[in-house]
């Protein structure tokens, strides 16, 4: 198994409100990370639709739905070929991608609404059957070569560099039992491998500059850009 | 340069500091917390002034404190990173110090989920650790964190740091102690002792590493109001031992409020015993007319003067 972005389903009332003005819906599913995570692929687009139908029927409101699953949302490739394929005459595309699908999805199709069905949550991992688990903030300057492996940056709830906080008890967060303390784990695992002088050094503060913080992020390389002339 | 603070020349002058501390209120209204402070400016040597403690909203820390200096009294400014990124906390200690603060505790605070905004951002652009070094490099460097020059040397302010012996991993709490003391912490409180042995226990490593010669450590001392409280201690405050023996002697006490007094001096003695401890620390929130008494039977009252 293998995951990148972790989403959730909205609730079906939120969905219905924001679908209420359409009557003509397409509920588009998403065949990668969103399937993994059995939050938007093809399986929770035909659930979708069948609930939403239902309530609407309920409702005695007018509803046309039909879904598709694009293998990915995300690249235009994929989103062309839909577009090709497909008539277009809904009045409204219920993304169920990830944020970042949605907004590729309304880059490619500008005079389509295109709504969101799904909460992005966070990027992790499939820890066990119908556990996912946040694991990377994408912080743009990764510190996992100071402490073998583990995050502090997602994984403590205070993204502190310089080790447990004087909430830390029994390997647990202050936050809620259901957490692991990060530096605890990470504690365990420097000292299992005699490395736990690692945690003596004063981490300077962080350049949070590299992260969202610094504002919305782009990667341009221009080795291997295209030449696109007009 | 001379000590500016109080608490620096009591300590430094080989006294046995003991400081309070003050919860400001959930509104403007600080006639009471005022009240409290006078009510012990005999029996404490400086006044910590918690910061939005338990990440709910109050008066400013900074703010009691010039309520504090106009009273004559010593604020100790509690500074956590939880709300403020790097330029507020530098400004907010600019202009602290700019009315005559000169004590600060640096922490990293109680998440906010515990509090009453459990909705908001958390800030934490700093961990407790860098903002020690923060202030050691703008008093002793005269520098910001971004390397930039401050445009007149700081005044001499005394930096204080919390250790918690009763968080996990025991086994590393001594080493984030001597880390602390590394970025700059000159004085330490502790986590409320209700657990002596742990603590004992500790002590010896931190005198292993003979971090008690390079800091001062002032032990955490509250007494225990009524049972109700101690189970709150012991159940909802992460990172708090409370021994059920303890609570237990409480229970069979004929006058319960009498025997958590009686428990706050015991534990205050065997402070007084234990090599390396330089102080204590009497947290009495909400229940701080009692500080005098506990004061005066742990038998550090009268206060020293120091010059």
């Amino acid at each position: 198994m293998k995951n990148l972005i972790i989403a959730e389903r909205k609730p079906l009332a939120e969905i219905a409100e924001m679908l209420k003005p359409f009557q003509k819906i397409c509920i588009l599913g998403c065949g990668t990370c969103v399937t993994v995570c059995l939050a938007g692929g093809e399986k929770e687009a035909a659930e979708t639709a069948a609930a939403l139908s239902l309530l609407r029927q309920k409702e005695g409101q007018k509803t046309e739905i039909s879904t598709f699953t694009l293998l990915r949302q995300c690249e235009y490739e994929y989103i062309d070929d839909f577009i090709a394929k497909n008539e277009f005459d809904y009045d409204v595309i219920l993304s169920l991608a990830c944020g970042v699908g949605v907004q590729t999805m309304t880059t490619r199709m500008p005079d389509k609404i295109i709504l969101p069905g799904l909460n992005t949550k966070s990027m992790g991992y499939p820890v066990e059957q119908g556990v996912w688990t946040e694991n990377c903030l994408g912080c743009g300057d990764c510190v996992l070569d100071l402490t073998l492996g583990i995050c502090p940056i997602a994984r403590c709830s205070k993204s502190m560099l310089n080790g447990p906080c004087g909430g830390s008890q029994d390997g647990k967060c202050e936050v809620s039992k259901d957490i692991d303390c990060a530096w605890h784990l990470i504690y365990e695992r420097l000292s299992k491998m005699g490395m736990v002088d690692r945690m003596n050094k004063i981490q300077p503060p962080k350049n949070w500059s590299t992260s969202h913080h610094g504002g919305p992020r782009t990667i341009i390389r221009e080795d291997v850009r295209l030449e696109t002339g007009e | 340069m001379k000590p500016e603070s109080n608490l620096e020349k009591i300590l430094t002058s080989g006294h046995f500091a003991v400081t309070g501390e003050l919860g400001p209120p959930r509104s403007a209204y600080v006639d009471e917390i005022k009240h409290h402070a006078d009510a012990m400016r005999k029996h404490v040597d400086s006044y910590n002034i918690t910061d939005n403690q338990t990440a709910i909203v109050r008066t400013s820390s900074i703010g009691v404190a010039a309520s504090l200096l106009q009273m004559g009294l010593e604020p100790n400014v509690q500074m956590t990173v939880r709300d403020r990124n790097r330029i507020c906390l530098q400004s907010d200690l600019l202009g602290a110090v700019s009315f005559g603060v000169r004590n600060f505790l640096c922490l990293q605070g109680d998440h906010a989920n515990f509090g009453n905004e459990p909705q908001s951002k958390n800030v934490n652009d700093l961990d407790s650790m860098q903002l020690i070094q923060a202030l050691k490099n703008l008093r002793d460097e005269g520098v910001f964190i971004s390397g930039e020059k401050l445009e007149h040397p700081l005044p001499r302010i005394f930096i204080g740091a919390v250790a918690n012996p009763f968080a996990d991993p025991f086994e590393y709490r001594h080493l984030r102690l001597a880390k602390k003391i590394e970025a700059g912490a000159q004085f330490i409180q502790t986590q409320c002792i209700f657990d002596m042995d742990r603590f004992e226990k500790w002590m010896e490593k931190v005198r292993e590493l003979g971090l008690h010669k390079k800091t001062y450590i002032m032990g955490g001392v509250t007494p225990i109001k009524s049972i109700g409280a101690a189970r709150y201690m012991q159940k909802n405050v992460a990172g708090m031992i409370v021994p059920e023996a303890l609570i237990e002697r409480i229970k069979g006490a004929k006058d319960r409020q009498k025997e958590g007094i009686k428990i706050a001096i015991e534990t205050i003695q065997r402070l007084k015993e234990i090599e390396g401890i330089a102080g204590v620390h009497v947290m009495a929130i909400a229940w701080e007319e009692v500080v005098p008494e506990i004061v005066e039977g742990a038998g550090l009252y009268p206060r020293p003067k120091v010059d």
